[in-house]
Formats: C-alpha cells, sequence, structure tokens
C-alpha cells in the first residue's frame, strides 16, 4: 500500500497528488496527514491532482469541507475524468492551474530555457528573533537568521549569511531537503522527521550544506555539486 | 523650540531604561536644554525614585490622560538641575490606563515647551512598550553584554522595524571590561553582530550607579563616576556632537594590547 503524498509547491498554492487506490482509503491518507503535519499544512491552498479518478459533487464537497476544518482550503481539481471537472465547476473549484493571462504578457518576450526550476521565495533582510516564515517551497534568505527566528519550508532552505536560529526544511515530508548557509549555526535544524542541535563551533565558520545521508542527519562542508 | 523625544526601550528587564533615562535627563538639562523625562511604566513606577523626586508627587500621567488636571499640574520641577522636569507614573493603576494616543497627543502638547522629551519604556513587548514608543522620534535601545538581554533587545528592535521606526540607536550598558578582554563577557562587537544597528555609547558597570539610585542622585552629577561621564557623552552625541568611544568593551582595546604586552615581557 502506497501511502505516500507526492506535493509540490507552486504559485497559489500547494499541488498534492493522490496515490492511486481505493479513493476513501486515499481521501484518509490525504486527512492524516494534514492532521499530522498541521503547522506545514494551515493555512494553506490546496490543488488536488486526482488523474483519471471519477467523483461526484458530494465526494469533493465532503472532502473539502473536512479539509477546511483542518484550515486547510482546497480550491482546484486536476482530473483527466470529465465527470469529475464538471463536479469541481459546480462547487466553483478551479479545473486547471493556468493563471488569468494580462495584457502585459503578451508584449514579454518568451525566456526560453530547457532547464527546469522550482519556485521559492527570497527574503531579502535579516531575521530577527520572533520572526517567523512558512512556505510551501523554498526559502532563500539574504542576510542571517538571528536566533529566536525561524523558518519552516517544505523544500529547501538556503541561506546567504549566518544561520543562527531554528529552521525545518522538507516540513511536509521531503527527506532530500537540504539546508545551506554559509554559517551554519542553528539552535535546531530538522529535515523532514529527523532533528539536531549543532555543535559548538570554533574558528572561522564555512559554508556548509546539512542533508540526511544514509538516514542521519549530516552537515558537510560545502564542495560544489560534485557526486560523491 | 520643537522638542526631540526619545524613548528609551530594552525588551528585558532591569537593564538600566530607568537609570538611562534619568542620567540622559539630567546630563541634557546641564547642557542647557528643557528637558521632561516621562514614567511610561504604570503601575511599576521608579523613574521618580531614581531621580530622588518621589515625595513631591501629587499628580501623575494617568491623571492627566484621565482629565484630572493639567499636564502642567503633573510636572515636577527638580531643584538640583534647572530646566529638568518629571512626569510620574501612577502606581496604583497598569498600562491598559494609557493609550498610544494619549501618549502621542500629550507629547505633541510637550513639543512646543521643550527641547527634549525623554521617556522610560516598561520591560516588555505589550502595550506599555507600545505606548512608550509610539510618540517617539528617536528610539535609543539598551542592552547588556549577556546573551539573553541581546536576545530581548533583536526582538525588540525587530517590532520597532514592524512600526515602521527607525530602529534606532544602541546602548551597551554595564560593561565589565576585564571580562571582555579575558573573553569571559560578550563585546561590543559581538553584540553589534547580532543587532545590526549604531552604537551611541557603552557604559561601564560602575558602584557608584547603585549609591547613586539609592540617593536620588543621577550619577551624571558625579565627577568621579565613569557611568556618568559615559552617559554624560551619549547625552553629547545626542546633541550632534562627535565623542570618540573609548574601547572599553572592544575585545582588544588599548588596555588589552598594553597589558598582553607587559605579560609577554615586553615583545609584542
Amino acid at each position: 500500500m502506497d501511502t505516500s503524498l507526492e506535493i509540490k509547491g507552486i504559485q497559489d498554492g500547494l499541488l498534492v497528488t493522490l496515490p492511486n487506490g481505493e479513493w476513501l482509503e486515499a481521501r484518509q491518507n490525504l486527512l492524516t496527514s494534514v492532521r499530522e503535519q498541521a503547522d506545514f499544512f494551515r493555512g494553506a491552498r490546496l490543488a488536488l491532482q486526482l488523474h483519471d479518478r471519477t467523483l461526484n459533487a458530494a465526494e469533493l464537497g465532503s472532502l473539502r469541507g473536512d479539509l477546511a476544518e483542518q484550515d486547510v482550503s482546497l480550491y482546484a481539481i486536476l482530473s483527466t475524468s470529465e465527470p469529475t471537472q464538471a463536479a469541481a465547476a459546480d462547487l466553483g473549484m478551479a479545473v486547471d492551474l493556468t493563471r488569468e493571462k494580462s495584457l502585459e504578457d503578451d508584449y514579454e518576450i518568451p525566456l526560453t530555457t530547457d532547464l527546469t526550476g522550482e519556485e521559492a521565495v527570497l527574503i531579502n533582510r535579516t531575521l530577527r528573533s520572533g520572526h517567523s516564515i512558512r512556505h510551501p517551497g523554498h526559502v532563500i534568505v539574504v542576510g542571517d537568521v538571528n536566533p529566536g527566528a525561524e523558518i519552516i519550508a517544505g523544500g529547501n532552505i538556503i541561506i546567504w549569511g549566518r544561520l543562527r536560529g531554528l529552521v525545518h526544511a522538507g516540513a511536509a515530508g521531503n527527506d532530500q531537503s537540504v539546508v545551506c548557509a554559509l554559517d551554519l549555526s542553528p539552535t535546531q535544524l530538522r529535515i523532514a522527521g529527523q532533528i539536531t542541535v549543532s555543535p559548538s563551533r570554533k574558528g572561522r565558520p564555512k559554508p556548509e550544506i546539512a542533508r540526511i545521508r544514509e538516514g542521519q542527519l549530516v552537515a558537510e562542508e560545502w564542495v560544489g555539486k560534485r557526486k560523491k | 523650540m520643537s522638542a526631540k523625544i526619545i524613548t528609551i526601550t530594552s525588551g528585558k528587564g532591569g537593564v538600566g531604561k530607568t537609570t538611562a533615562t534619568a542620567n540622559l535627563g539630567a546630563a541634557l538639562a546641564s547642557q542647557g536644554y528643557r528637558v521632561v523625562c516621562i514614567d511610561a511604566d504604570i503601575g511599576l513606577r521608579n523613574l521618580d525614585v531614581v531621580m530622588g523626586l518621589e515625595n513631591r508627587i501629587v499628580y501623575d500621567l494617568v491623571d492627566v490622560v484621565e482629565g484630572r488636571c493639567k499636564l502642567r499640574q503633573a510636572m515636577i520641577r527638580d531643584k538640583r538641575i534647572e530646566n529638568l522636569y518629571l512626569i510620574p507614573a501612577a502606581q496604583t493603576r497598569d498600562k491598559t490606563s494609557v493609550s498610544p494616543q494619549d501618549m502621542v497627543r500629550i507629547c505633541e502638547e510637550l513639543r512646543e515647551e521643550f527641547d527634549w522629551v525623554v521617556i522610560d519604556s516598561p520591560a516588555g513587548i505589550e502595550r506599555g512598550f507600545r505606548n512608550a514608543i509610539a510618540p517617539a522620534d528617536i528610539i535609543i535601545i539598551i542592552t547588556n553584554p549577556e546573551i539573553s538581554a541581546v536576545r530581548d533587545a533583536d526582538r525588540i528592535i525587530g517590532l520597532v522595524e514592524a512600526e515602521e521606526k527607525d530602529p534606532g540607536r544602541l546602548i551597551v550598558n554595564r560593561v565589565k571590561p576585564e571580562m571582555v578582554r579575558r573573553g569571559d563577557m560578550l563585546a561590543t562587537e559581538d553584540i553589534l553582530d547580532v543587532l545590526g544597528i549604531d552604537l551611541i555609547g557603552v557604559v561601564p558597570e560602575d558602584d557608584a550607579i547603585i549609591v547613586s539610585t539609592n540617593q536620588g542622585i543621577p550619577a551624571v552629577l558625579d565627577e568621579k563616576s565613569s557611568a556618568g561621564k559615559a552617559y554624560r557623552n551619549i547625552a553629547l552625541r545626542l546633541d550632534g556632537q562627535d565623542v570618540p568611544f573609548d574601547d572599553l568593551a572592544d575585545k582588544d582595546g588599548f588596555f588589552g594590547r598594553i597589558s598582553r604586552m607587559v605579560k609577554s615581557g615586553g615583545d609584542t
């Protein structure tokens, strides 16, 4: 039984793909994940990828209601099944992820690239004690993260400065997420379900990357993207 | 004349806000300015005690806010220092008795008559703090060279910035130079590293402060007090004068180098 949820950060919120299987089971799976990771999901907007599942308005509406109780708003249903799309539209939900094109878009020179990137939010300041950032995608800070500040991200956390606060990367369960900093000295560092505290440091700080390697949370000096 | 309004705040309690308010008020008045100090710590008032004026309180800030007296009636004139006044806090009420708008209104009234208004903020981040910073033109953050004080100062600076006020200037208070030199106490540069605001003064630990608090005579009036001298310098800097900082709280100050030279037998 594949119980893993695929979660991606998108422009307007989170895109969740349910695994195959019985609707009731998959649905319960989703609600359990939301409840267990309440900190991450609270206040989030959700788009659900259903592939070719056929669901009616009552089923979609009931899911939307249950998610609303957890402070998650279901705003879009992606499905290749026409009845499902119709049901979603009846409930006032979007059936695709495209945004309204503005007039300006027509005059933009298209940026063509063969590489796909992932969504990140850039914070161009130092985070002081008491500041809290939550984001489903990646978070990049140009500045320090002071003790008492916290960042909770679904993706990676990159600090171009000193990390001295609390960070949680891969907060939705992605254990491939990493934390990078020019000075990695967090009060507490978490990746997915693992947690560690920083050992006392001596000497000049070096840029480091923290990741889960063979089940263990480790910090390594940054030596580029050579495969080891 | 249009007064400049300074609020002295810290987050953490006991770091020296009241002492700083009393001493900066006294120092500015000694320079010839008309100064009024306001105690915004409703319910836990101390500024009157530290200034030696508690026996002469008839009306207080809450009486003014609630209309029981005119602003002038609540002002206590200091008999030793010309042109220095105090508006004390109430002791039998709490911080909900005054609002940020009240503070702004009262300070606008004071602007015409005075050159400086110095407001003593209470500790914390709630109503009392918000009352105290509402009317401020200049905010002075005061901290001790000690991790928990710096942590609270960082929080306070974040809140001040969030109110879209200029984050202000820093006083590092109760510094012990020898401990800094040994590496047992945070140096000024370590503190500035975290807080990232401009320094306006470094005040050494000084027993004269204890005596001056108990006697109600601000230390700036004591020629022999090192803290008093530091506060006089801060007042000069507020006045726009460029007074260089002593290297008291630097890891590698002049005295540090001299003492290392002596220990190593003269070669550096």
